[in-house]
């Protein structure tokens, strides 16, 4: 910036200098005065600093300037004072006047000015809040953001209603990069305002829900700075954060971990308790008996960890292999904190690796794993080696590795540890060799067999030539002889020795108690040592004269014919000593021991107060203390509470309602029986069912409560439909697959299971009386429930929608059986209503997803025949759960047998969330070998575009002749229609395939209620706001066929309505999430005003073209 | 969060700051002075410091002080990691990371200080974002600004900053694409008096330079991943799929990055490239000792070492030394009384040696220990634990790449007792 600044002025200089040439050629007589010019820009120029008040003035003339170039170069150097921390506040009043200025590079500079200096200058800061209000509305997102991030820092407290406002509007803006700045926006707003703490609630709130993973991480940081103890808040979102956690930003991660920390502490139970048993596999079992005999069973219960336990620490286990240190200490610390207790040795390896770190990151690691070695000696045994101390460690980092190698000695170790302790004692840092010292001492009481061979250690490193090393070394003998007082006179004898060449007052100190202690093993010694010391008594410390005091007492008490006079002697020094603690102590030892009139009964006992038998001290880690704290804080580091530190609370004793994490979809059945029993019995199921209308978590409760109990006949069952249903929710795919390898037991068991259930059940009849399925039948009657899916599933594929059941794979069969159950459920809900004489059957190995339209292809035929005669009229006033339930109807060719040379192949979408990733929507193939010999090695090569994210199946090594498979995979279509190529190969050939989505088939559903329907279409008005008028086929006028009509095109899920001739559907589409709206108004006769609300208008004026085809279609 | 930050040269001197929130006055800093005093060495100056309201933590890197206040609970290392990365950062885009770099640069310094941290929170540390928003200074830049009047604070907001590959800006170009990836392994080691190994392990990194258009996704995979006890990776690499496949699947970002780090065990035997025979000893008698030091090649895999370089701290009562190499060159810095023997190249034929003898401070008593030596060595084309990469693949775009693989093995903390 000088050096720009100096160029311009030695341009001016040179244009002056020319001006002075052709000024003399001109023979013009201005010589005179162009030189002072010449001569006051040459001074400015060498001494720049001499003038700087005056640089103020001139960076004031620049800064009001027309010239943006000078504006700019003085803004450079503006801000080039703030940095150096000099004052320029002064030239607020030209400076904000700027603030409006089309040069971005300007702009930047005039907000870091204001930033900065606001708070000084608030009435002149007021000027520019115009500008940003403006730059609010601005539709470049970045322009957007950063004018809210310079309003909501300028702390002046005038503007909080705009700051509030616009955090507000700002929260709900499209772009997350906008949502993220207004997160960060509630913090500064909070920290001006504390009043606002209600509204910015709310704000974190709504903000807490968002999806996107940029927004998650400063949300929840604004979430800990405003209202760390509203967990009530995390509840609903804790899932979602748990899936998103990976994608987060690393700081973000660092922030949600340590909240979701503190979290768990207060939701889960403890999984530590004795004799806990960590078999996720019965996760389920547990449950059910634990709601249905909680109150008997509090004790002796098997502990089984909560799913939302599990996932918290499944989910975190990646990030340890981060790159960034601060997120590998947060997991570790999370493990720490929450995992059991054998699965806390995985962050071991992590945590050493983070020793190769920088000094600094070495260190708060290095204090982390003292306090967690001193607990968890096992953790660390195997990497003792890592701890090593080397001799170009900070001083710091060595004592911190010491204190760890002495928490972790033991009886197999030690000898490699005292040998490696030997090399320190020699150490140049003489700190760190008395360090090394102490640490032996710590050894050698903590490991009895070790003790002698220590102390002849300590006693040869006595004749060390070191003076603090001996003197450590008589304090940590000192401390050890008290502990094991016997036989050990030879070494007191030896220090009595060495007493005359020890300084160190603190050692000299411990010699002379030890004497005095043990003055009856060294008779003859102690009273030569104290007739020394009467010599020097004046010139010792304090600390040596008052063991002085003391060694005279004990030996007057002990051998007062040889003392008596020297402890008269010493007695008298003491009490005309400078030091009035020496004095007091001599006037209190004389009392004591000296027998006279005054003294009383006190006397008597002297001998047994000073002789009595001391306890050892204990020599201890300085880590001791430190787990009170949350690892990896600062609190913890400091070994201090800090300002804002939030205790981590301990474990509840009984876990709180667990029920509170689920959102929308899926409730375990614990929670369910409890709660509607308690709050619903009384109420007609009419009425059961009408609550549910308004409270839109139950209607999770609802279904999930019949979901889970089937799956609770295996307990895995529930994790693997769990994720079939969490549409938000990252499906885990080990879970899914232990689920379907349990599947096989559950069959077997399905019958005494279901039998359990019924006796429970019966219980709770009035409530569950009107939920039926025909799975029951299943179960029930034909006690056999696989050979009632298999059979209706072969009857559905006889109708047509279906087309794997014949394939005899494992994973097929399965999915078969799923979608199967997931079909059936629109069963349920539809007797629910007009079916109670079915009551009592066990519905349970259903989800009452109800929908409305697609009956008749999906229903099995076993099923339909139940469910002849019912009412269908009223069924749509039941459906309020929307569940994707609706079956494939349409199977697409990929591959055709001629092409395939004999292997064709064709795909579908089954409808469901895809397992392997959250934003991939699932497609179905099924492979048929209509060749003449097997085909080998069947698998996906090449794709294009080559970004494109699929997930493969797995290759099929061998396909016989007319034999067929089906598999699943996942397709990320990002939202576009765009087909994904690929290539099929066998062994032999490879063909290019390509699978085009119906634009339908890249949502999925979603539940909301009307109100929630309104509120997100008025927020995607105008732009995004697509719709036309209609003409319906005469046929799909009904509400049924209107239904069936758009479920059959896009995967969304139905809205309840209240009017008759609106309907609503809506859904988000699978990759980023963005809401779809689609409602369909009836107008007189075949019209009908359909409407399509989202931000992909893309994908809306697609959707809208193929259901105005689909609804014209009789 | 982080409230403010303080640059502080060696000397004491504050010659930046920056607050993120309310404006804190540089009289915290006394305290961290204060500390740094008694520490005598800048190494040794606790990284977290209490102050009656506010906390300190600090780290130290390439003669600088980076000393942020923080007035609530926020874990150390956030903080930590986050100026580490700060400097990274001035380091990447000004090529070093000191005083002077720093005062020159001060405006685009403060620019990106702004830009990283938003009330104390890290807002944008990505260098691809960041250089997106604020283009790092170049000579060409300076002068295509000068004349247009262009600037080098972009005004829109960086793709990656929205994208899930954050990492990686869209659009890139390149007229030649090119792949290189760096295995360095460094051999950390302490080996005793008599020679035998006290510990030994391979910490390794693999730095790539990827310049490839468009979204290349990359697969790197080696012959032998079992090798690899503990990594850690650079976001970009995909962990389900280094689970499953061990193979590394990513979405390269933009130019010269950390791929990986790894740590091959202790379990494993490592190999010791070079065997130490020393004798250093001070006399009883007179200030005096005597030095020999000899370096010989042991389990060099048929390479060469080279870069090979000894450094002594040697005890303080050390005056000075009279030497003589048969190779190389040594000196001895009377101030910080460490000796420096810089070798070269190991020449298996004739063995370097260094021999001669130490004047020791008349008076005071003969040292009684004997300083630790540490090694420095350097193998081209060897990565000592064996690992190799078997291949590099690239999907998503058409063209072929140019690919390198570069194996060097380093030594690390090598250190030989005495």
């Amino acid at each position: 910036m000088d050096v720009g600044l100096s160029s311009l002025r030695s341009e001016a200089v040179g244009a002056m200098r020319t001006a002075l040439v052709s000024a003399e050629n001109l023979q013009l007589s201005l010589k005179s005065e162009l030189s002072q010019e010449e001569q006051a820009l040459t001074l400015t120029k060498s001494s720049p600093q001499e003038t700087h008040k005056d640089g103020n003035e001139d960076l004031k003339e620049m800064l009001e300037s027309n010239k943006e170039s000078l504006k700019l170069e003085a803004m450079k150097r503006v801000v080039g004072l703030i940095a150096k921390g000099k004052n320029s506040s002064e030239l607020f009043p030209a400076v904000v006047k700027n603030v409006a200025s089309k040069n971005i590079e300007l702009k930047k500079l005039v907000y870091v000015y204001l930033v900065r200096y606001a708070e000084e200058q608030q009435d002149l800061a007021l000027l520019s809040i115009s500008t940003f209000q403006r730059a609010l509305k601005d539709p470049n997102q970045f322009i957007r953001a950063s004018a809210l991030r310079v309003l909501s820092s300028i702390r002046v407290p005038i503007i909080v209603p705009i700051m509030m406002l616009a955090i507000k509007e700002a929260a709900a803006d499209l772009s997350p990069y906008v949502r993220k700045t207004s997160a960060h926006a509630i913090q500064k707003l909070y920290s001006l305002d504390p009043e606002q703490k209600e509204q910015l609630i709310e704000v974190i709130e709504k903000l807490l829900k968002d999806k996107s993973t940029l927004v998650a991480g400063s949300v929840v940081m604004a979430f800990e700075e405003v209202c760390p103890d509203r967990i009530d808040l995390i509840h609903k979102n804790y899932r979602k954060l748990c899936n998103l956690l990976v994608d987060v930003e690393e700081w973000g991660q660092v922030v949600i971990i340590s909240m979701l920390t503190r979290y768990a502490r207060t939701q889960f139970t403890s999984p530590w308790k004795e004799g806990a048993i960590f078999d996720e596999n019965n996760d389920k079992t547990f449950y059910e008996s634990d709601s249905e005999e909680k109150k008997e069973q509090t004790e002796a219960k098997p502990y089984i960890m909560d799913p939302d336990h599990r996932l918290l620490l499944r989910n975190t286990k990646p990030l340890l292999q981060s790159r960034n240190t601060a997120v590998v200490m947060s997991v570790a610390q999370l493990y720490w904190h929450l995992a059991p207790k054998h699965e806390v040795n995985i962050v071991t390896k992590s945590l050493v690796r983070l020793l190769r770190s920088h000094r600094e990151v070495q260190y708060i690691v290095l204090q982390n794993i003292a306090t967690m070695s001193i607990q968890r000696k096992g953790m660390f045994e195997p990497y003792m080696k890592s701890f090593y101390v080397r001799s170009t460690d900070a001083t710091h980092i060595k004592t911190l590795k010491l204190e760890i190698l002495t928490n972790l000695a033991n009886e197999a170790n030690i000898s490699t540890i005292l040998r490696e302790f030997q090399t320190y004692v020699k150490s140049q840092d003489k700190a760190f060799a008395a360090a090394t010292i102490q640490a032996i001492g710590r050894c050698a009481t903590n490991i009895s067999e070790v003790t002698d061979t220590c102390l002849n250690g300590l006693v040869l490193l006595l004749s060390n030539r070191d003076e603090t090393v001996v003197a450590e070394s008589v304090v940590v003998i000192k401390k050890l002889l008290q502990t094991q007082p016997t036989q050990h006179s030879e070494i007191i004898k030896h220090m009595a020795k060495l007493f005359d060449n020890i300084t160190v007052p603190m050692a000299r100190a411990s010699i002379l108690w030890l004497m005095g202690e043990y003055c009856e093993r060294v008779p003859k010694i102690a009273p030569d040592v104290l007739r020394k010391m009467a010599k020097t008594f004046t010139a010792e410390e304090d600390i040596v004269k008052l063991q002085t005091v003391n060694l005279a007492a004990k030996l007057y008490l002990t051998n007062s014919k040889q003392t008596k006079l020297l402890t008269q002697y010493i007695l008298n020094l003491g009490k005309y000593d400078q030091n009035y603690d020496i004095r007091d102590r001599t006037r209190f030892i004389r009392q004591l021991i000296v027998p006279n009139e005054k003294s009383g009964a006190l006397n008597k006992y002297a001998r047994r107060i000073l002789l009595a038998p001391k306890p050892a001290p204990v020599l201890e880690s300085a880590f001791k203390d430190r787990d009170r704290f949350q690892l990896g804080t600062l609190s913890h580091s400091l070994n201090v509470k800090a300002a804002g530190y939030q205790e981590l609370s301990d474990w509840p004793a009984v876990a709180p309602d667990q029920s509170v994490r689920n959102v929308e979809v899926i409730e375990p059945v614990k929670e369910w029986a409890p709660l509607v029993g308690k709050t619903k019995k009384s109420k007609s199921e009419d009425k059961f069912y009408s609550d549910d209308e308004d409270e839109k978590e139950e209607e999770g409760s609802e279904s999930s409560g019949s979901e889970d109990s089937s799956s609770s006949s295996s307990s895995d069952e529930e994790s693997g439909s769990e994720s079939e249903e969490e549409s938000s929710e990252e499906s885990d795919k080990t879970s899914s697959d232990s689920g379907k390898s349990s599947s096989g037991s559950e069959k077997s068991s399905s019958e005494s299971e279901a039998e359990q259930k019924k006796k429970k059940k019966t219980k709770k009849a009035p409530l569950k009386k009107n939920k039926l399925t025909a799975g029951d039948s299943d179960s029930d009657e034909n006690g056999n429930g696989p050979v009632a899916q298999s059979s209706s599933s072969s009857a559905e594929s006889s109708s047509g929608s279906e087309t794997d059941s014949e394939d005899d794979s494992d994973s097929d069969n399965i999915a078969a059986q799923k979608k199967k159950k997931s079909e059936a459920k629109s069963k349920p809900k539809v007797e629910v209503k007009s079916k109670k004489e079915v009551s009592l059957l066990d519905l349970d190995d259903f989800s009452p997803a109800p929908t409305n339209a697609p009956k008749s292809s999906v229903v099995s035929s076993s099923l339909l025949s139940d469910l002849e005669g019912l009412s269908l009229s009223n069924v749509s006033s039941t459906m309020q759960v929307t569940t994707p339930s609706f079956g494939p109807v349409k199977t697409y060719e990929l591959l055709h047998h001629m092409t395939g040379k004999g292997l064709s192949a064709k795909y579908h979408f089954p409808r469901q969330p895809c397992l392997y990733q959250p934003s991939m929507v699932a497609v179905q193939v099924i492979l048929t070998n209509s060749s003449d010999h097997s085909l080998e090695e069947i698998h996906i090569g090449d794709r294009s575009p080559a970004s494109l994210n699929i997930h493969c199946f797995n290759t099929i090594e061998r396909l016989e002749p007319e034999a067929s498979v089906t598999v699943s995979m996942g397709i990320d279509f990002s939202d576009s229609t765009q087909a994904a190529n690929f290539q099929l190969c066998t062994k032999e050939d490879q063909f290019s395939v390509s699978i085009q989505p119906a634009v339908g088939e890249l949502l999925m559903p979603s539940t909301m209620t009307e109100e929630d329907f309104s509120k997100e279409q008025g927020k995607l008005l105008g732009m995004n706001e697509t719709s036309a008028t209609i003409t319906m086929a005469t046929a799909n006028t009904s509400s049924q066929a209107i239904g069936k009509q758009v479920l059959s095109v896009a995967n969304v899920g139905v809205v309840s309505s209240s009017q008759n001739n609106v309907h609503r559907f809506a859904g988000r589409t699978v990759s980023s999430g963005a809401v779809v709206l689609v409602s369909l108004e009836q107008k007189e006769s075949c019209a009908a005003l359909l409407t399509i609300n989202t931000e992909k208008s893309v994908m809306a004026s697609m959707l809208l073209r193929d259901l105005k085809q689909a609804l014209a279609q009789a | 969060m982080i409230h403010s930050l303080f640059l502080i040269n060696h000397t004491g001197d504050i010659f930046l700051e920056k607050h993120w929130k309310s404006v804190i006055g540089r009289s915290v800093c006394d305290y961290f002075f204060e500390a740094r005093e008694k520490a005598v060495e800048p190494e040794n100056v606790p990284p977290v410091l209490q102050t009656p309201h506010h906390y300190l933590i600090s780290i130290y890197r390439g003669k600088l002080f980076f000393l942020s206040v923080i007035q609530t609970e926020v874990p150390p290392l956030f903080v930590i990691e986050f100026l580490h990365r700060v400097a990274d950062t001035i380091q990447d885009y000004f090529g070093e990371c000191s005083e002077g770099v720093i005062k020159d640069n001060v405006v685009t310094v403060y620019e990106l200080l702004e830009e990283m941290l938003d009330n104390g929170f890290p807002l944008a540390t990505e260098s691809n974002v960041l250089k997106e928003m604020i283009r790092p200074p170049t000579i060409l830049r300076s002068v295509v600004n000068t004349l247009t009047g262009a600037s080098n604070v972009g005004d829109t907001l960086p793709t990656g900053q929205l994208s899930n590959v954050p990492w990686r800006r869209v659009g890139v170009k390149y007229t030649n694409n090119e792949a290189y990836f760096d295995v360095i392994e460094e051999i950390d080691a302490i080996l005793d008096k008599s020679g035998t190994t006290v510990f030994a392990e391979i910490q390794g990194v693999i730095e790539a330079c990827v310049r490839l258009t468009g979204m290349p996704d990359l697969t790197l995979s080696f012959m032998n991943p079992r090798l690899l006890d503990d990594v850690s990776f650079h976001p970009c690499v995909r962990f389900k799929r280094w689970e499953s496949e061990r193979v590394l699947s990513f979405i390269p970002p933009d130019g010269n990055f950390t791929l990986m780090n790894y740590h091959v065990s202790s379990q494993n035997l490592v190999a010791i490239p070079v065997y130490v025979k020393q004798s250093i000893s001070f006399f009883e008698t007179g200030p005096c000792g005597r030095l020999d030091i000899t370096i010989g090649p042991k389990q060099t895999m048929g390479k060469t070492v080279e870069g090979l370089m000894v450094t002594i701290h040697m005890p303080k009562a050390v005056l000075s030394a009279n030497l003589t190499a048969t190779q190389g060159t040594y000196t001895y810095d009377l101030a910080t009384k460490v000796l420096v023997w810089d070798i070269g190249k190991l020449n298996p034929q004739k063995l370097p040696n260094l021999k001669g003898s130490l004047t020791t401070q008349a008076g005071t008593p003969k040292p009684e220990d004997n300083p630790s030596l540490n090694i420095d060595l350097k193998i081209q084309q060897l990565a000592i634990s064996g690992l190799k990469v078997s291949r590099l693949d690239m999907y998503g775009e058409k063209y072929k790449p140019f690919k390198g693989v570069k194996y060097l093995t380093k030594a690390g903390k090598f250190q030989v007792r005495t």
